[in-house]
C-alpha cells in the first residue's frame, strides 16, 4: 500500500500544478515583484520544496503565512463534507433499494425521477430554494453557516444542516442510481435465482445474497466522488459564507492572491489523491470475490 | 439549441438507405413523453430569449428607486428588486445569455471531444496512451476550478466561460466517441477503406464519424444540461456572464444576500427559472438517450 501511495500521489499532485502553472503566467504578466521573475521551473521547484516542509508560501493580501489559513479552512470544509456525507450515503442507498425492489412501480418512478431531478439542479439553486423554504419562510434553520463563536458541537451541527443539504440533493441521485442499478443487477443474478429456488425466505434472499453483491460497487463510486464535492463546495461555501477552502480558493482567486489560490489547489489535490486511494483500498478491501475466494 | 433540432435536422447521409434507422429514432422521440416535455420547456425558454424583450411588461434593466423591492403584486407581477428593476421582465429576458453561452461551449466540446476521439480511437497505441493521460487528467479537476482559474488568468468574458467550459466538457465527449470508434474500426467497411488506401482523415471523418453519431447526440444532449449547471454555476460565483445582463444566476447573486431580510421573490423565479431550464434539458437528453437504446 505504501508503494502504491507513492505511486499514486505524485500523479495527482502533478495534476494540480497544471492550475499553478496558469496562475505563474498571470503572476508574470502582472508583474509582480515576489520573486516571480525567476525562471518558472526554479518557482516551482522551491514552492513545492516549501509546501512539502509545511511552508506554504505568504498571502498578498493578509501579509502572513498562508498555512494556517489553508489548515483551518480545510478543517472546515471537512465537517462540512462529513455531515453531507453522513445523512447522504444511507439515505440514498435505501433510496436506491427501495426503488429496485419496486422496479417500474410508482414508487421507484418517484425515486428514480425525483433522483433524476434535485441531481441535475445547481446547488445554489437548490440551496437557495431550501434557504427560502427553512431559513426565510419557516425560520427553521439559520441562512448563514457561521456559527457563533465556541459553539458546541450540536450547534455547529445546526448551522450546518442547511448548507449540507444542497451537496446531499446532489449526491442522493447519484448514489441511489448506483444502488438502484447494482441491485437490479443483483436480482437478475443466477445466484439470486438458485437462492430463491433452493427455497430461502425471500428476507435472507435480500440480505444475504443480493444486498452485498450489489452495494459494493456503489460504495466504492462514493468514495470517488470527492472531486465532484470540491466543486460543489466552493459554490455551497460561498453561497452560505462558510469558511472553507471552497470559499478560500473562491476569495483568493477574486483578490489574485496567488500564494493561498495556488496552497488550496494543490491541498485539494492532496485530498482528492487521498480519497481516491481510499476508495482503491476500501475496493480491494470490500471486493467479494477475494473473501469469497477464502470461504469455498 | 442543438440537442433539440438536431434529430430532425440531421444531415441525410449519402446512401439513402440510412434513412431507415433515423427516421425511426424521430418518430420515437415524438412518441417520448419525456422528451416531448423536455423539449416543451427548452423551446418555452428559446422563444422568451428571443422574441422575449418585445413582450415583456418593462425594460428589464430600467431602475426605479422609488419602487424598489416591491412585493408581487398586479402591477410588478414577480415584484421588483433592489433597484426597482422589474424581475418578470428580467427573469424572461433572462434565458438569452445563458441559452447563447452553454449551447455554444456544448458544440465546442462536442467538435474538439469528437475530433479527439476520433483520432485517439483510430490510432490507438502511443498517441492515445498520450492523449488520453492527459485528458484523464484534466478531468481530474472539477470544472469549476479549472474555471475559475481560467478566468482569473485571462479574465472574465463571454468568450472566456464557452471556451472553459468547451474544453473542460471535451475530454468526456472525447472518452465516448473513442470507445465507439474502438468498436467500429475493427468492422470490415473501415479495412474496406483501408484497402482502398483511402486517408486516414476520410477514413476517419467520412467512413466513421457518421456511424458513430448516435452516441455523440445522446453525448451532446447530456452535456447542454452539464454547460448550463456550469454557466449558471459560474454566473452566480461572479466569473460568468456579467452585469448588467439580467442573467439568472447573475440576479441571484447580487440578491440573495438580502433574503435575510425576506426578499425572497427577488431571487425565487430566478432559480425556479434555472431548475426549469436544467431538468427541461435532461429530460430531453433522457428521451434522446432512450430513443437511440431502444
Amino acid at each position: 500500500m505504501v508503494f502504491l501511495g507513492g505511486q499514486v500521489l505524485p500523479g495527482n499532485v502533478g495534476r494540480a500544478i497544471l492550475g499553478p502553472f496558469a496562475d505563474q503566467r498571470a503572476v508574470d504578466t502582472l508583474n509582480h515583484t515576489l520573486g516571480v521573475d525567476r525562471p518558472l521551473l526554479t518557482q516551482y521547484a522551491s514552492w513545492i520544496w516549501n509546501f512539502l516542509q509545511g511552508d506554504m508560501g505568504t498571502s498578498y493580501i493578509f501579509r502572513s503565512p498562508v498555512a494556517p489559513f489553508v489548515i483551518d479552512a480545510l478543517g472546515n470544509s471537512m465537517k462540512l463534507a462529513a455531515v453531507a456525507f453522513v445523512l447522504v450515503v444511507p439515505i440514498g442507498i435505501l433510496g436506491g433499494v427501495i426503488a429496485a425492489l419496486n422496479l417500474n412501480r410508482p414508487l421507484d418512478r418517484i425515486i428514480s425521477l425525483g433522483g433524476l431531478s434535485v441531481t441535475v439542479l445547481p446547488e445554489f439553486v437548490t440551496g437557495i430554494i431550501l434557504i427560502l423554504i427553512f431559513g426565510v419562510w419557516l425560520r427553521w434553520l439559520p441562512i448563514s453557516a457561521a456559527w457563533p463563536r465556541d459553539a458546541g458541537f450540536f450547534t455547529q451541527l445546526y448551522y450546518l444542516i442547511l448548507p449540507s443539504l444542497p451537496l446531499f440533493l446532489v449526491l442522493f441521485g447519484y448514489i441511489a442510481r448506483m444502488a438502484r442499478s447494482g441491485m437490479i443487477e443483483a436480482l437478475d443474478s443466477d445466484y439470486t435465482r438458485t437462492a430463491v429456488l433452493k427455497g430461502l425466505p425471500w428476507r435472507t434472499v435480500i440480505w444475504r445474497h443480493v444486498l452485498r453483491n450489489a452495494l459494493l460497487p456503489t460504495i466504492t463510486v462514493i468514495a470517488t466522488q470527492t472531486g465532484y464535492l470540491i466543486g460543489g463546495l466552493v459554490v455551497i461555501e460561498t453561497l452560505f459564507r462558510y469558511q472553507g477552502i471552497g470559499s478560500l480558493i473562491f476569495t483568493a482567486a477574486r483578490g489574485k492572491d496567488f500564494p493561498i489560490l495556488e496552497a488550496g489547489i494543490l491541498t485539494i489535490g492532496i485530498v482528492y489523491a487521498v480519497a481516491t486511494l481510499a476508495a482503491d483500498f476500501l475496493y480491494s478491501v470490500l471486493n467479494p470475490r477475494i473473501r469469497l475466494g477464502t470461504d469455498q | 439549441m442543438s440537442a433539440t433540432d438536431s434529430p430532425a435536422g440531421m444531415p441525410a447521409p449519402d446512401n439513402a438507405g440510412r434513412r431507415g434507422p433515423m427516421a425511426e429514432v424521430f418518430f420515437s422521440l415524438l412518441r417520448s413523453g419525456t422528451f416531448l416535455t423536455g423539449l416543451g420547456i427548452v423551446l418555452f425558454w428559446i422563444a422568451c430569449a428571443l422574441f422575449g424583450e418585445h413582450f415583456v411588461p418593462y425594460d428589464p434593466l430600467a431602475d426605479d428607486i422609488i419602487n424598489a423591492l416591491a412585493p408581487p403584486s398586479a402591477e410588478h407581477w414577480f415584484g421588483t428588486d433592489q433597484i426597482g428593476r422589474d424581475v418578470f421582465s428580467r427573469v424572461i429576458v433572462g434565458s438569452r445569455d445563458i441559452l447563447t453561452v452553454a449551447p455554444l461551449a456544448t458544440l465546442l466540446a462536442t467538435v474538439a471531444g469528437t475530433a479527439l476521439g476520433l483520432f485517439t480511437g483510430y490510432f490507438r497505441g502511443i498517441v492515445d496512451d498520450i492523449i488520453s493521460r492527459i485528458l484523464e487528467a484534466f478531468m481530474a479537476i472539477p470544472v469549476v476550478i479549472v474555471a475559475l482559474l481560467a478566468i482569473v488568468a485571462l479574465g472574465t468574458s463571454k468568450t472566456t466561460v464557452i471556451v472553459v467550459i468547451g474544453l473542460s466538457f471535451a475530454p468526456i465527449i472525447a472518452r465516448t466517441v473513442r470507445s465507439a470508434v474502438l468498436a467500429e474500426r475493427e468492422l470490415d467497411y473501415v479495412a474496406a477503406a483501408q484497402l482502398r488506401h483511402e486517408s486516414a482523415f476520410h477514413t476517419m471523418f467520412v467512413e466513421i464519424l457518421p456511424n458513430v453519431i448516435p452516441p455523440i447526440l445522446v453525448e451532446t444532449t447530456v452535456r447542454l444540461g452539464y454547460a448550463i449547471f456550469a454557466v449558471a454555476t459560474l454566473s452566480f460565483m461572479g466569473f460568468g456572464i456579467q452585469p448588467p445582463s439580467p442573467d439568472w444566476g447573475l440576479s441571484i447573486s447580487s440578491n440573495y444576500g438580502m433574503i435575510g431580510g425576506g426578499f425572497w421573490w427577488t431571487v425565487l423565479f430566478d432559480a425556479l427559472a434555472i431548475a426549469s431550464l436544467v431538468i427541461g434539458v435532461n429530460l430531453a437528453a433522457d428521451g434522446v438517450h432512450g430513443a437511440f437504446n431502444d
